[in-house]
């Protein structure tokens, strides 16, 4: 299973989803949109939006902390 | 609706959460309906008047909290938006966006969420350049002009945090002066890539697929800036809007006394949601226990 967060260092939420997955031991990609701008437009391209966390799994898009969408996803 | 439950609460920041632990530990047959966990705490930068934390982050804090509520085995329905509640036949109704609920007793703690603009474009553009936590989606504008629109303490601490990565940062101010606090205000005013525009309105906020201006009005003139980041900072209202049949005060907050009652019977409310005074983390969650314990005594004093 592929997982990636965008995020940046300062969103309280973005913390929380991966604190979530780490519970879980879950592996992710971490990308910090803030110190990279191809991760950023990639973000942009996949969500079509700016907020963050987006959490991409098995390439479906999550927007925000969605946990019971994580949920299913991880198959918890 | 077929299951009548002992207890309802709606909401779980500070208030709800802390309700959810004592309405466990009573063994209460309760539901937990909420569209998030731990609120408005969850997005705080850093607590340090949080007894037993000499300094911990929002985050945290609402981790802490979660996991203290995960250690009961407690039903949850969430994400799920309340439509309307309200009393028939000495029963409660609690209708969602899903479902409806039946219940004995109701905890409202549905806390406090940002106040929107209402202007062209904010809607169509939110989370398109248009964002409502600077501490979040701040670092995302960085080398990008952007517009902050509030002068209180959270505008300012916007442009302070936003004047470090931006070129240029435009403040929007609908009074005459900057409300916040002085020492802020006075970082603010000494940057020189920040441009204060007080006694102004925004009358909109255009682009493509994202934000690429906004348009206000200061003084009747209309002037128009060239931004790709717009951080609306304009306070707090209160998520009451479902909870119309209960009494509020001019602000929406709802109405309660110090047992946590509500104008009516069975219905109970705690925290940012209510008149209480001041609005702190460790007193929400002081009334969230309270409403729980006021509820627990409504239920065993009553027939049903």
């Amino acid at each position: 299973m592929e997982i990636k967060i965008y995020s940046t260092p300062t969103c309280p939420y973005c913390k929380m989803a991966k604190e979530y997955l780490s519970s879980k031991g879950i592996a992710y990609q971490d990308l910090d949109i803030s110190a990279n701008n191809v991760d950023k437009e990639e973000m942009l391209k996949v969500s079509g939006q700016m907020g963050v966390p987006v959490i991409v799994i098995n390439s479906e898009v999550i927007v925000g902390f969605d946990r019971a969408r994580i949920d299913s996803l991880i198959g918890k | 609706m077929s299951k009548i439950y002992d207890l309802i609460i709606l909401g779980a920041g500070p208030a709800g959460i802390t309700a959810a632990v004592y309405a466990a530990r009573k063994k209460l047959d309760f539901l937990l309906i909420t569209l998030d966990i731990g609120g408005q705490a969850a997005l705080s930068g850093y607590i340090k008047n949080y007894t037993g934390y000499q300094f911990i982050s929002g985050p945290e804090l609402a981790l802490k909290f979660q996991e203290h509520m995960n250690s009961f085995a407690i039903e949850i329905k969430m994400p799920e938006r309340v439509k309307e509640i309200k009393q028939e036949n000495n029963l409660i109704k609690t209708i969602t966006e899903k479902e409806t609920y039946g219940s004995k007793t109701l905890i409202v703690a549905t806390g406090k969420r940002s106040r929107e603009l209402n202007v062209e474009g904010e809607k169509e553009f939110k989370n398109k350049g248009v964002t409502y936590c600077a501490t979040c989606d701040g670092p995302i504008f960085k080398e990008k002009n952007v517009a902050i629109i509030g002068g209180g303490n959270s505008g300012l601490d916007a442009a302070l945090q936003m004047m470090k990565i931006s070129p240029k940062v435009y403040l929007i101010n609908a009074t005459a002066q900057l409300t916040g606090d002085e020492v802020m205000i006075e970082k603010v005013k000494e940057a020189d890539n920040v441009e204060i525009w007080n006694n102004s309105q925004v009358k909109k906020i255009y682009g493509n697929v994202f934000v690429r201006g906004i348009e206000i009005d200061k003084e009747g003139k209309l002037y128009n800036f060239n931004v790709e980041g717009i951080f609306v900072e304009i306070g707090l209202i209160p998520s009451s809007e479902f909870a119309n049949c209960l009494k509020q005060n001019q602000w929406k907050e709802i109405l309660i006394d110090c047992y946590n009652k509500t104008s009516i019977e069975g219905i109970f409310a705690a925290g940012d949601v209510t008149n209480v005074p001041e609005k702190q983390i460790i007193i929400a969650c002081g009334e969230g226990s309270k409403s729980c314990l006021s509820a627990f005594k409504y239920l065993s004093t009553r027939k049903f």
